[in-house]
């Protein structure tokens, strides 16, 4: 199982700057960054080498964080890839609420970082379907 | 030209003897109220000691937090059945304002009114378009009965839908038109988005702007904008409502009926009186009224008196525009906030935290309010749709206690300025 950080940032200028800040003075590696918006605030979703300690630095900032499981799977960097990972979901009533992917490396492996409402059964699910899941030690290695 | 020739130029002295005359009777008529037979009581003032204007110095001033605590009958002075109407403070804190009238009160306020309207030209042939809110406030009820008593085509259109103000506008050619002056400006960007012009494709000749306080610049714009002459005018439910002052034709300062209320001006600090022409909070006493008198009752608006005589003729002195507020009170598109009602509402919800702001704003004619709000860092779950549900019911929240829907921001813990003492929470950028 891995762990994704997520932070609660008002929408305007300086506010990424601050979170890559506190991130980079703990010497922490961003493997991946997605934010979403609305009305004037957004949620930073950062996948990184050391989850709780990102975590924990940032709150010490007094920054409203959160660390949540998701499901990373690793899939090869081949067209339909994403296709397959999405079919077993499907097929399986697994509803995605967020999602977001990045190469490991180019034309073999990427990462697929998803969060489900139901993640031991998406899992399982994933698992059983021959899917490689990764732990916080894994993408730390990455 | 005068609704009421004989008092609107009473000579000073006779207007003088008037008041003294109503005082007694209004004093006398006060001892009915459980209210006032326990403040006379507590400070030791008899009745018959209130003879003057001059005299009321003696009885303390009445405030809005009395009438709040003398909720529902405490300022009653008649038997209930006699009371025809009440009228009640907007906004949900605590507990409201009411004032009650009998059938005179009411006939009363509604030639108080028509005085007004008539003075600066309404007449019998005119076409009354009355956009302000009707229902527990005042303006528009109180409006409505003075247009009709002259004898005006008055339409009790209300408040808000911009389509169908500009539908009656138009195919009724009204001539008269009562309005909140910030709603006068974002409703003629709205006319031309039409295709319309406000100076060409309308009948108007006369704007009354109430419930908010403006510019002199202000008004000139809207008179430029819609060709037509405007007109402020002043009031609070607690002196009845709209017509407790009002501008003559020369615009220079609201005339205020003096044969309906005793005109303080007050130093807010030292409560004393302020010398002839210096601005202070206005205090009016009620000698026309017979179901609530009020005695010295600080409305909390600042303004001064002017004592020279007025070319129009008339005798009752005039009072400046509104200058401020002796309390943190501001006005949103007509509405009456208090801070202390955002506050409530933003604390009453626990993922809210201890700091917020309100920030007011005009732009392009159009009002903005928006509360910033901070959150909780423990109520955050990493997920956005969650923060939007949030958002919107604190906005939801703030429109049942405010009666008008705020944009609610969320920010950062701790991102907002903290202050020192009495934090600043209201920030109002608005040039009126």
């Amino acid at each position: 199982m891995a762990h994704q950080v997520s932070v609660f940032a008002e929408n305007k200028p300086g506010r990424i700057e601050k979170i890559a800040r506190i991130l980079a003075e703990a010497h922490i590696n961003i493997r991946a960054i997605t934010i979403s918006s609305a009305n004037g605030f957004g949620v930073v979703k950062i996948l990184v080498d050391q989850p709780q300690k990102a975590f924990e630095v940032l709150r010490e900032q007094g920054l409203p964080v959160y660390l949540q499981e998701v499901i990373a799977v690793v899939l090869e960097d081949t067209p339909g890839s994403l296709h397959r990972v999405a079919k077993v979901l499907a097929e399986n009533g697994i509803n995605v609420e967020d999602a977001y992917g990045f190469v490991v490396e180019r034309g073999k492996a990427a990462i697929l970082v998803i969060q489900v409402e139901h993640e031991p059964q998406a899992q399982s699910v994933l698992e059983r379907n021959g899917f490689t899941l990764l732990s916080d030690e894994e993408i730390y290695r990455l | 030209m005068y609704w009421e020739k004989d008092v609107e130029t009473m000579p000073r002295e006779e207007l003088y003897a008037l008041q003294t005359a109503r005082l007694q009777k209004t004093i006398q008529n006060a001892m009915r109220t459980p209210f006032y037979r326990r403040l006379f009581t507590q400070h030791r003032i008899h009745p018959e000691q209130i003879k003057t204007p001059e005299d009321l110095k003696h009885v303390p001033f009445t405030t809005k937090e009395d009438l709040r605590q003398g909720f529902p009958f405490d300022f009653l002075a008649v038997p209930l059945e006699e009371v025809v109407r009440l009228h009640s403070s907007s906004g949900t804190t605590g507990t409201p304002t009411v004032i009650y009238h009998t059938k005179e009160d009411l006939d009363r306020w509604t030639n108080q009114v028509a005085r007004c309207l008539y003075m600066v030209g309404v007449r019998k042939h005119d076409v009354f378009q009355n956009m302000m809110s009707y229902g527990l406030f005042t303006g528009g009820l109180g409006m409505h009965y003075g247009a009709e008593r002259i004898g005006a085509l008055t339409i009790p259109i209300g408040a808000g839908n911009t389509k169908r103000q500009i539908w009656f506008l138009k195919h009724f050619k009204s001539t008269v038109i009562h309005i909140i002056p910030s709603y006068a400006l974002l409703l003629s960007t709205i006319i031309r988005g039409e295709g319309l012009d406000p100076r060409k494709d309308f009948n108007l000749r006369i704007i009354l702007l109430g419930a908010e306080p403006h510019s002199e610049e202000t008004r000139r714009r809207i008179e430029d904008i819609y060709g037509a002459k405007a007109y402020n005018s002043y009031g609070l439910s607690e002196m009845n409502g709209p017509g407790g002052a009002f501008e003559c034709l020369y615009q220079n300062g609201m005339h205020i009926w003096e044969d309906y209320y005793i005109v303080e001006i007050v130093n807010p600090k030292t409560l004393e009186p302020c010398p002839p022409g210096e601005p202070g909070e206005l205090v009016l006493t009620t000698i026309f009224r017979d179901a609530t008198p009020i005695l010295r009752y600080r409305t909390r608006d600042v303004t001064a008196l002017i004592e020279e005589p007025c070319p129009c003729g008339r005798t009752h002195r005039k009072i400046t525009r509104i200058q401020g507020r002796t309390d943190d009170m501001f006005i949103f598109r007509g509405v009456n906030i208090f801070p202390m009602q955002v506050e409530k509402v933003l604390m009453g919800i626990p993922e809210v935290g201890s700091n917020y702001r309100i920030i007011l704003e005009r732009k392009d004619y159009e009002d903005t309010m928006r509360v910033e709000v901070e959150i909780k860092p423990e109520f955050f779950f990493g997920d956005l749709q969650k923060l939007e549900r949030l958002r919107e019911r604190i906005e939801a929240e703030l429109k049942a206690e405010i009666l008008v829907t705020p944009e609610v921001v969320l920010v950062e813990p701790g991102s907002l300025p903290t202050q020192e003492g009495k934090a600043q929470r209201v920030f109002d950028y608005r040039v009126l």
